[in-house]
């Protein structure tokens, strides 16, 4: 019972996130000082061209009635067609998705256990050279920007090296590079989150407990000290969803990956507002489930948070 | 302060002193085009860090990028700042209503990823630097509106305000007199620990050519124009890219370095600094 009221207030939430965030777009890009008719048919198109053109995409109308049809199409399930390539943003939404979700997943299976297991030895070997080494790259990982790393990775791994394709779109092989390039960042946030984490807690009595008593070291990490660190951790590795959102518009731009950030870069350079409100609109609902998919992991690994109903305090 | 956050500090001052100086003590002109000298390679025959595709020195670029780019950087942080301490204090002070609402607002805003949100902000006005600085400043405000929050509720029942009230300070007094200036050097902390980060989104909105527009030089568009030499001539691109790195990296150097020392970790973390 608990569950499903949370649940309808989150999804009323969403509803209500989304519109606002689509008025904002929207009022956004009817400010906008440049024409799309003009962009759309070039300087020298007739009077008669332009105004049928204004038409068609309604710019004619005043900016409420242009919005609230905005939304009626949206509640019919279209978000109207692209002005540059008049192909519809839905679906070309739906094609390029996929390959930005396939990028985030591999770029996450690299990151998580990557970055987690570097912040653990930091934190175990706190103030050798070791932990000064680690910290030293994860403070270099977090000041690389992804558009200059994945250079240098095309540039070696592909040009030098001839290991792996330098940019397109396609199978795993084309995957590799963008991939590991978007997890670098992530990886040095997640190992500073975690060594942080698992400092604070290696001193904890209970753990000192764990071992007078016997327990394999190997069992104390596990079940202990990983266990009680989790949390910050599952934080930081969710909400960092949204630097993967980040990094996939530059990465899929560096590397010509037809996902859909490269798509809202493209969308923006073109003043093309169908294909920019769309692709916030969908970056904005993405970003909002994985939130509340982090609230629901927060709950299965610590019973003492109770995000829905009444807990016990 | 550490060791670690001096240097940091130290490198950092030069790269803008060399900046600011360098169309004083450097003899090329970043904007002047050399057709004879097209993609010199590195070397010590006058082009240190060598040419681009039209012949132009890379560091004077390098140098004049570096202006944009920091001052850029550090003056969107400071917008950041005005309106986060503003909106925090307003926030923290006053309560109830207001600062549900303003919160929810900051909430959705450090939620929401940054870049887009920038993008978004490019997007309507034209390009430029100004643009760069706004698209920043209106996405960082919000940690520092969450920072000053905090703070004041700490303090809002403190004996020093029970004081002023007790003498009869007005409400926009006790903010202005009495918890401001006790939030400036938290909020200018983490300026410095932030100032990595706007560094590189700097670079990325020039990088998707929304930043300061040619013919002038920014290490994101140098990247972005060198992209497509990178087998033939990589020195166009890597140069300013190792720019980028090294002052994001000094920045969090020494945000990392003066926020432990004023606040040691257990505070930083208490106050949201990490």
């Amino acid at each position: 019972m608990g569950f499903l009221v949370y649940l309808i207030k989150k999804i009323l939430i969403t509803v209500l996130l989304l519109l606002g965030i689509t008025f904002i777009t929207f009022s956004l890009t009817k400010t906008l000082p440049g024409d799309p008719a003009i962009s759309l048919v070039g300087e020298r198109a007739s009077p008669e061209v332009l105004a049928r053109i204004r038409q068609e995409i309604g710019a004619d109308k005043p900016f409420m009635e242009q919005y609230l049809s905005y939304v009626k199409m949206l509640s019919r399930g279209e978000m109207g067609r692209s002005y540059a390539t008049r192909k519809e943003v839905l679906e070309e939404i739906k094609a390029k998705f996929p390959n930005t979700i396939k990028l985030a997943l591999l770029a996450m299976a690299f990151a998580v256990p990557l970055g987690i297991g570097l912040g653990f030895f930091a934190a175990l070997r706190k103030d050798t050279a070791l932990d000064t080494v680690l910290s030293g790259a994860s403070i270099t990982g977090i000041s690389v920007p992804v558009f200059f790393s994945g250079l240098v990775l095309m540039m070696l791994l592909s040009l030098k090296l001839k290991l792996l394709p330098p940019s397109g779109t396609g199978g795993l092989r084309f995957l590799v590079l963008p991939a590991i390039t978007l997890a670098l960042p992530s990886i040095a946030t997640l190992a500073r989150v975690s060594r942080a984490a698992v400092a604070g807690i290696v001193d904890m009595p209970f753990v000192r407990t764990a071992k007078a008593k016997g327990m394999s070291s190997l069992k104390v990490n596990a079940v202990h000290i990983l266990r009680n660190a989790l949390i910050p951790i599952v934080t930081v590795a969710g909400l960092d969803f949204g630097s993967y959102l980040n990094g996939a518009v530059l990465t899929e731009t560096v590397f010509g990956w037809d996902g859909i950030g490269r798509y809202a870069v493209q969308g923006v350079i073109r003043r093309d507002y169908p294909v920019v409100l769309g692709t916030i609109l969908v970056g904005t609902a993405v970003f909002v489930i994985m939130n509340m998919l982090v609230d629901l992991a927060y709950h299965a690994l610590d019973p003492r948070v109770r995000i829905y109903g009444r807990g016990q305090g | 302060m550490t060791a670690k956050g001096k240097v940091g500090a130290f490198i950092l001052a030069a790269i803008f002193l060399l900046s600011v100086l360098a169309p004083a003590i450097y003899p090329y002109n970043p904007h002047e085009i050399n057709l004879d000298a097209l993609k010199q390679a590195p070397g010590l025959h006058g082009h240190i860090m060598g040419t681009d595709q039209e012949g132009r020195d890379i560091l004077s670029r390098l140098l004049e990028g570096g202006k944009i780019s920091i001052g850029v950087s550090i003056l969107a942080a400071f917008f950041a700042m005005v309106l986060g301490l503003t909106v925090g204090l307003v926030s923290g002070y006053y309560g109830g209503r207001v600062d549900s609402f303003l919160m929810a607002v900051v909430d959705l805003i450090l939620a929401f990823p940054s870049l887009l949100l920038a993008i978004g902000v490019s997007v309507v006005l034209p390009p430029g630097t100004l643009t760069v600085m706004l698209a920043i400043a209106s996405v960082g405000w919000a940690s520092f509106a969450r920072l000053t929050r905090g703070y004041v509720l700490t303090m809002r029942d403190a004996p020093f305000i029970e004081a002023a009230k007790a003498i009869g300070c007005s409400g926009p007094r006790i903010v202005w007199a009495h918890i401001m200036p006790q939030c400036i050097p938290l909020a200018l902390t983490l300026m410095t620990l932030k100032l990595g980060g706007y560094i590189i989104t700097e670079a990325s909105l020039s990088f998707l050519g929304l930043g300061a527009q040619p013919p002038a030089a920014t290490w994101g568009s140098m990247i972005s124009s060198g992209m497509a030499y990178i087998g033939s001539a990589p020195w166009i691109a890597v140069f300013p890219g190792i720019a980028i790195a090294v002052t994001a990296f000094c920045f969090n150097l020494l945000g990392d370095a003066l926020s432990s020392a004023k606040y040691g970790s257990g505070l930083r973390k208490e106050k949201g600094l990490i």
